[in-house]
């Protein structure tokens, strides 16, 4: 999923830096005083998680590698704000030490997996709290659902970035669906990963889960 | 091992006393993502400038003395990257060249070979930034090249509990190896995302003890004053600057002549 440099042309590229650096001033604009004591050691935390888990540790079959890509996780553990923050920390470092994803394509990528979650995964975890019962279960299925079709979502919107400017020589037609393909696939171990993640902070530490905040409001006043 | 969470990146530092090791980090942090943004813009139907840009890579390595092999063991980690790369001359259009009897496209072998070229090409430069430059360093040059605050703080807590999360992952596999657990395929994936739900809770656990002995001796968020340094000066910025100077006229010129 991370974008090679040389994989899409130099105007997409510039265009998902620019949307990339806009979307993030205003995370970091609107982190302000919302922040809390210890997003920030978190948040590094999360940031960690995800490089760790870049080594497939979950292969799907032969050849090809699953790995997390945390952005649903992150906004449902950190908000809308910060989450992006965190995967774009991750996105940083993986195109500069470690050679995944291309630096030219940073904006892209940024605009992909850590700008989309915020705007597709919270809204659609915020949602999914309302319609369902206030449980743990209900937190942790609205959070594996909200991944799996972000991750989705990040897989169609990389396909149109493609067909608008893709440069490899592939057909759009066959980037489109080995993407959604294989991605859909890495969505559902996304929506496992990320709901048993959220399973695992709900029972043992509630408060770290932002979204999860609802359920232990009452208890605190 | 156990010291790892207060000394990380040290595995890639290599000690020793010269002008690169001296250099102010945020010069040195600059010239290098500027050298790989340069780099990366390379058109990806020439490959000479490649060589221009390995010659001076060279000479900062050895300006550095940083061993060529111990650079070149760096590129390791690309090697997942690059079976999904390799199949990219089956997979493109155009026109075709026979190889051993298979069509590849002239297109996907460019693409390809560009593709791998540049991340090799990332790996060495920040593997000579990362062996002349302490991390704490580096985070300190982002901030002072005015990186926000909350990048900096989550990317230096991030390359904290690596360290933390690779122990603790070291510690679930072998306590799992010992009940005899292999999870390998499909369907025995609840078992691999049990462990990285267990994995989360207690790593942060662990390096919440680690924020809290930092908090308690003044951490506030940024880094000490004693750690970050003075502003560089102007011929500081020249030398450094310099470097990039020369990978933006070649690919500048890997343009005109493409």
């Amino acid at each position: 999923m991370h974008i090679p440099d040389g994989f899409v042309n130099a105007p997409v590229s510039v265009a998902g830096a620019v949307v990339a650096v806009g979307g993030l001033a205003v995370c970091s604009g609107r982190l302000g005083s919302s922040i809390r004591d210890r997003d920030i050691p978190l948040a590094g935390l999360a940031a960690a998680f995800f490089l760790v888990l870049e080594a497939p540790i979950f292969p799907i079959g032969v050849g090809t590698g699953g790995h997390l890509l945390g952005g649903t996780l992150a906004v449902a553990l950190l908000g809308p704000w910060l989450g992006p923050v965190v995967i774009s920390v991750v996105l940083v470092v993986q195109a500069l030490f470690a050679g995944d994803g291309g630096v030219t394509a940073l904006g892209v990528n940024a605009v992909n997996l850590a700008l989309l979650p915020a705007l597709i995964g919270y809204p659609l975890i915020l949602g999914l709290r309302k319609l369902l019962p206030r449980t743990k279960a209900a937190v942790v299925a609205g959070c594996a659902v909200s991944a799996v079709i972000a991750v989705i979502a990040a897989s169609v919107l990389y396909s149109l970035e493609y067909a608008v400017g893709g440069a490899a020589g592939v057909p759009a037609a066959t980037v489109a669906i080995s993407t959604i393909g294989t991605y859909s696939i890495i969505a559902l171990f996304e929506g496992l990963v990320t709901g048993l993640v959220v399973a695992a902070l709900l029972r043992l530490r509630p408060d770290l889960v932002r979204v999860g905040r609802h359920l232990t409001a009452k208890a605190q006043t | 091992m156990s010291g790892a969470a207060h000394n990380p990146g040290a595995d890639l530092l290599i000690p020793a006393d010269t002008p690169l090791h001296r250099a102010a980090p945020q010069c040195k942090v600059a010239a290098t993502a500027l050298c790989v943004l340069f780099v990366a813009c390379t058109p990806k139907q020439v490959f000479w400038p490649y060589l221009g840009y390995a010659a001076v890579l060279a000479l900062a390595a050895a300006i550095a003395q940083v061993p060529a092999t111990t650079l070149l063991r760096r590129l390791v980690v690309e090697i997942p990257f690059v079976f999904f790369v390799v199949l990219l001359p089956l997979l493109a259009t155009g026109p075709t060249v026979e190889l051993l009897g298979v069509h590849l496209s002239v297109d996907g072998l460019e693409s390809a070979a560009s593709i791998v070229l540049k991340a090799s090409f990332g790996l060495l430069a920040t593997g000579v930034l990362a062996a002349t430059t302490p991390l704490a360093e580096i985070i300190t040059g982002l901030e002072r090249l005015r990186v926000p605050r909350v990048f900096t703080a989550v990317a230096s807590f991030m390359v904290r509990y690596v360290e933390v999360l690779n122990t603790e992952l070291a510690r679930l596999r072998t306590a799992r190896a010992c009940r005899g657990g292999d999870p390998r395929w499909l369907w025995q994936a609840r078992d691999t995302a049990a462990c990285v739900g267990a994995l989360f809770v207690r790593a942060f656990e662990r390096g919440e003890r680690v924020y809290l002995a930092m908090a308690s001796r003044g951490y506030n968020g940024a880094l000490p004053t004693v750690l970050t340094g003075s502003a560089a000066g102007a011929r500081a910025w020249t030398v450094a600057l310099a470097v990039p100077l020369v990978y933006g006229a070649l690919a500048l010129t890997g343009w005109v002549t493409r």
